[in-house]
């Protein structure tokens, strides 16, 4: 179907087109007639129509938390709820202007505090991650391998995470270790838990192809395996970033001296809303952040399935 | 190596496949009972069965996919398979797909001359799942053939394309064939395919090679060559199918 060529790049090309949108303008491209002039412009009209619905969605979707924001303003404008219990968003920006640009004792800098829990998640989540995905790839490659690793990281799933913290605190004492070695555990089982199972679901006909081809052990987990379990190990991602930041959030507030834990059990010691509601905004940021990276991270990695997903 | 080997085959040289006594059972459910078959170097042989005859199962066991076969099998030099989906692993294009694996010093242009050949020059950079039906297989042989194999293995490759892209499909195999002279195994349900294609036809049934058909004509094949019509009838009764097509 020669006629379709055109229509089908241009559903590669178009940034996004993995998402509702994007594939329903697509569906439209599949159904196109072939490739008479008319018909091709037709086609570059309806991306385009595609491209503009998309930033109206955008707009749309800022109406909500802008009106909470301004909810939220007037609520305690109109001192419905005493500014020491619900500081307004201004004072929450100017509270955070000022932890930013100066250093106080209590506190320390806002920029100080981020690259500390910045830090402490990266590294946590970089063991965890390496980890769970070895694991699984071990435990999925290998009948023996999943008889080994399975009943463990099932255990240490049903395990309460934060039930941890005592026993950490005994063996690890009170730095980073502990805190690190919490988000890394956290993380570690969602993408083991995802990673084993899109391993496992990995055509087995693409096995034997593989085979056929004469694939080495290398070839096999790179060419094959991996990328063949991505959509659920990027599932596994985003549910091990959101635990990351959550343990993160536990373990700093206990015997923490630096970081978004510590500036917030300060602040609840001074009394300080406006602050706490500066480092949860904080994480909040983050947590977007990162799961906008991994949709990026998605978007080029899956790539090849965006013709896919739109039939 | 001339040798006598079975019925009135003489095999001048060394044939590229040799089985004897090839067995595999499923349970108490006895696929292929001791079967023997000679494939000569660059031969074109087409193994047509009733479904269920067993005929993926031998394909299987001579692609080296079937460890639980018993028998003598022996393979003189590379297989190659085409695979009735074609199997494209759909995160590489279309040009890494057929360069997989591919243990040449330039794996990239092979990749570019085997599917310049195939007629899909224009597709390198395509994702598998852009392609057509008949894309898609072309691609697949390509992968098969740019490994340069001295049996390549077709496991009913035509079987999902329609009509028209089957008769193009028929066309490349051929050309390529010529071309490139591997020993050729085609499994296929197809009778008149099969006696287009290929310079023999086997018949399986009962877990072994039934009956074995030379097909002298000429090709390109006219469907409606006279020789070919005795063929196709007895090769129809042979699978137990009449004349009125009952079975």
């Amino acid at each position: 179907m020669p006629g379709n060529r055109p229509a089908l790049a241009d559903v590669e090309a178009a940034p996004g087109s993995a998402d509702r949108f994007g594939s329903a303008s697509a569906v439209g491209l599949r159904t196109a007639p072939p490739a008479t002039p008319l018909a091709t412009s037709g086609i570059a009209t309806r991306a385009r129509q595609g491209q503009r619905r998309r930033g109206r969605t955008a707009i749309l979707r800022l109406i909500s938390p802008l009106a909470l924001l301004v909810i939220w303003q007037l609520v305690s404008e109109f001192g419905l709820v005493s500014a020491q219990k619900l500081p307004p968003p201004t004072q929450v920006w100017s509270t955070a202007v000022s932890l930013v640009t100066t250093d106080s004792p209590a506190y320390g800098t806002l920029q100080g505090a981020l690259l500390v829990s910045l830090e402490r998640v990266a590294i946590g989540f970089a063991i965890g991650a390496a980890a769970g995905l070895g694991l699984a790839l071990s435990a999925g490659l290998h009948r023996f391998g999943e008889h080994a690793v399975d009943p463990l990281m099932q255990m240490l799933r049903t395990l309460p995470l934060f039930g941890l913290i005592p026993v950490f605190i005994v063996w690890f004492g009170i730095g980073n270790a502990p805190k690190i070695l919490l988000i890394a555990i956290g993380a570690a089982v969602p993408l083991y838990l995802n990673a084993f199972s899109g391993i496992r679901n990995v055509d087995p006909k693409l096995g034997e192809l593989a085979h056929v081809l004469h694939l080495n052990r290398r070839e096999l987990i790179t060419k094959i395996v991996l990328p063949g379990a991505m959509p659920q190990i990027l599932v596994g991602v985003r549910q091990s970033l959101g635990v990351a930041w959550l343990a993160l959030v536990v373990a700093e507030q206990i015997n923490t001296n630096a970081g978004l834990g510590f500036m917030i059990s300060q602040a609840t010691q001074f009394l300080r809303n406006d602050v706490i509601f500066v480092a949860l905004l904080c994480y909040c940021i983050l947590g977007l952040l990162t799961d906008w990276l991994v949709r990026v991270l998605e978007r080029r990695a899956l790539s090849w399935r965006s013709s896919f997903t739109a039939a | 190596m001339a040798q006598q080997l079975h019925g009135s085959v003489t095999v001048l040289s060394s044939p590229t496949v040799r089985v004897r006594g090839l067995s595999r059972s499923f349970g108490a459910d006895h696929v292929l009972t001791d079967l023997d078959l000679d494939i000569a170097p660059g031969e074109f042989v087409a193994l047509i069965g009733r479904s269920g005859s067993g005929k993926s199962t031998f394909l299987r066991a001579l692609a080296g996919l079937d460890d639980e076969v018993t028998g003598e099998l022996s393979v003189d030099g590379t297989v190659s398979i085409a695979f009735q989906e074609p199997r494209l692993v759909p995160w590489r294009r279309v040009a890494e797909n057929v360069s997989l694996g591919l243990r040449v010093p330039d794996p990239q242009s092979s990749a570019l001359a085997a599917l310049d050949e195939v007629g899909l020059a224009d597709r390198l950079k395509a994702w598998p799942l852009t392609l057509s039906g008949g894309e898609a297989q072309r691609a697949s042989l390509a992968r098969a053939l740019v490994r340069e194999p001295s049996l390549l293995l077709l496991d009913e490759p035509f079987s999902a394309l329609d009509a028209l892209t089957r008769i193009a499909m028929h066309r490349l195999v051929l050309s390529l064939w010529e071309a490139h002279r591997p020993a050729v195994l085609l499994v296929t349900h197809d009778v008149d395919e099969a006696l287009r294609l290929a310079d023999r036809v086997l018949v399986l049934s009962q877990g072994r090679i039934a009956h074995s058909t030379p097909v002298s004509a000429a090709r390109p094949r006219d469907h409606n060559h006279a020789g070919l019509a005795v063929l196709r009838s007895r090769l129809l009764a042979e699978l137990g199918v009449d004349k009125e097509g009952q079975i």
